[in-house]
């Protein structure tokens, strides 16, 4: 009877320890709120608010009146949809390829990649500039979207995936029914490894989302540019006079992530750890 | 583009070709299969990272001619005091971001693991913080630690306590910011962690506890040893990440002084060796030299990951 009290007494600690932690995860965003909810002489005053106040309204139309809060999420849309959609597309078939068949050169170009994979940005970031300049491509969201159409991180993380999902009867036999390379890819491949894509997905959508230092640079018109960035002007410009008005800005821009992640949780969060205990 | 690859495969699989002169060509459906990630790679990484070396022997303003330098980009680095601070507040605010965030995540991970229930939802919360863009949460701390609103000093007012001007002091500065990344990082680490321990078979904590070994005992004997690769993994990750911080410093502080949106702050207390690699090449346009210090960026970084590798693997070894 004790040990059960004791038992029931250690789980109610337990959880309450836990709870402060998630209260400590989750407060930035209530602040957020708060913040979002005030007007800037509102926010001055002491003691701090705690509450949510009545002033959201207004701070989202000065927010609309200060950027273009909507084009420059439209960018971000744009970068981050047709980023993934390429990376789905050309790591997938790259890692079906490294998963399944052999070629000459194969170890090499494999070994390679995990080389590229430890480059720091920052070693190409002048040249890459100055590449895009020549190139036109400055200012635009192709100088966002074309480096990061594929890469190595997906590639090998596919290529492990697709080893034991895809299995080499099912390959062969799909063969011997007179499929080319292609058609495995899309026919056989791609359906046993969709929830694969899924991970790789959701994971560089919300990698593109909240990109920052390149697009910082690359996207030379202050007037088009993406979410990210528009934030970090608006910050510049406004954060510190109109702290309601920047602090709606960064909650409104966490809200389409927020979305993704709650579909995605369960999957982004059991293949992320299992890929770290490898 | 389906069409033009599906012919070719075709007859080469009829072709009845012998090993010795089934070349190249026969798989160069891999090859363009494999091909879109490589001709990204040689122009957007290998041309670029190679261009940056031969970019450090010389002065360039990303306009007009380029001049040879020879070494003499390297030799200002070396010279350079403003570099080394960069390194000093680098590691400083990494130290004070990692070894908090290590602990309190190896705690949460040992915690949940020992909680049946409602796993999944802590799971979910604590990983949010790290889905979230760093722009966002960056201009939400700065207004945690404003000096004059700052829920911070509100509550050192309210047990009272003096304020501290955190945005304005070198270490309140280097504080901001690392709590900053404690905050992302810890519900992730605790993840990963959590998978850890979760591969340590229950025959190890049964012996244990048979052996009359006590929890702390039992955390040091079995759980620590077993979860050193994961440790590993963990410290290289925040090691790499850590050392190349920008977003983080770069919008928290972005206010905080007149000078450069790169400058770190009053002091440049927390300027990074990435701020100022930004600073140097796209506020000073000196693409030479900020070529070098990335190379130099490169330079710490491997170290560290090598200093990091040795600590462990010597642990390893007794």
């Amino acid at each position: 009877m004790a040990t059960i009290k004791g038992s029931r007494r250690r789980a109610l600690a337990l959880h309450a320890t836990l709870v402060v932690g998630v209260l400590l995860s989750a407060f930035p965003f209530y602040w957020a709120v708060i913040m979002s909810t005030h007007t800037s002489s509102e926010i001055f005053s002491y003691p701090p608010k705690l509450l949510p106040g009545t002033h959201f309204l207004d701070n989202l139309r000065h927010l609309l009146d200060a950027i273009d809060f909507y084009g420059s999420m439209a960018n971000s849309l744009l970068v981050a949809g047709s980023v993934t959609f390429l990376v789905l597309f050309f790591d997938s078939l790259a890692a079906f390829v490294f998963a399944k068949f052999p070629f000459p050169g194969k170890r090499f170009l494999f070994a390679s990649l995990m080389i590229i994979f430890m480059v720091p940005a920052q070693l190409a970031a002048i040249p890459q500039f100055v590449i895009m300049a020549k190139l036109g491509w400055i200012g635009s969201m192709t100088s966002l979207i074309v480096p990061a159409a594929a890469n190595a991180f997906g590639i090998f993380w596919m290529r492990q995936y697709m080893k034991s999902a895809i299995h080499d009867e099912l390959l062969d036999a799909s063969r011997i029914d007179g499929a080319n390379f292609l058609r495995q890819y899309w026919h056989v491949a791609l359906p046993v490894v969709r929830p694969g894509l899924a991970f790789l997905g959701i994971f560089t959508f919300m990698g593109q989302w909240n990109d920052y230092a390149w697009p910082l640079i690359a996207l030379t018109n202050p007037d088009n540019v993406t979410l990210q960035v528009a934030l970090s002007q608006l910050n510049g410009t406004h954060g510190t006079t109109d702290y309601g008005m920047v602090m709606t800005g960064a909650l409104l821009a966490l809200i389409p992530l927020l979305i993704v992640f709650a579909v995605g949780a369960r999957q982004i969060i059991g293949d992320l750890a299992k890929g770290a205990i490898k | 583009m389906a069409t033009a690859l599906e012919k070719p495969t075709v007859t080469v699989e009829s072709a009845p070709a012998p090993p010795p002169r089934k070349g190249f060509r026969a798989y160069w459906h891999l090859y363009a299969a494999i091909s879109p990630f490589y001709l990204l790679f040689i122009c957007f990484g290998l041309v670029p990272v190679g261009f940056s070396l031969y970019l450090s022997f010389h002065r360039w303003d990303g306009l007009g001619p380029m001049e040879w330098a020879g070494l003499s980009q390297y030799q200002y680095l070396l010279g350079d005091s403003d570099f080394w601070s960069s390194i000093g507040n680098t590691i400083v605010i990494w130290a004070l971001a990692t070894f908090p965030m290590i602990f309190l995540a190896m705690v949460t991970a040992v915690l949940l693991n020992s909680a049946v229930r409602f796993k999944n939802a802590y799971r979910f919360a604590y990983f949010l913080p790290n889905v979230t863009s760093v722009v966002a949460i960056a201009i939400i701390f700065g207004s945690v630690f404003s000096t004059n609103f700052g829920l911070v000093n509100a509550l050192l007012q309210a047990v009272g306590l003096d304020q501290v001007a955190w945005l304005n002091t070198p270490w309140g500065i280097k504080v901001a910011v690392a709590t900053l990344m404690t905050w992302q990082w810890t519900g992730y680490n605790a993840i990963i962690f959590l998978a850890g321990l979760q591969t340590i078979p229950g025959e190890l904590y049964e012996a244990a506890r048979m052996d009359g070994a006590g929890p702390v005992q039992t955390f040091f004997r079995i759980t620590l040893p077993m979860m050193r690769p994961v440790l590993l993994f963990v410290l290289v990750i925040s090691t790499v990440t850590g050392l190349q911080s920008f977003s983080e410093p770069q919008v928290l502080l972005q206010n905080t002084s007149n000078d450069s949106t790169f400058s770190g702050g009053p002091g440049h207390a927390g300027r990074t060796m990435v701020l100022y690699f930004f600073q140097q090449t796209f506020d000073n346009n000196d693409f030479g030299y900020g070529a070098a210090v990335a190379w130099g960026i490169f330079l710490v970084v491997v170290l560290f990951s090598i200093i990091n590798w040795r600590l462990v693997q010597r642990r390893g070894e007794d």
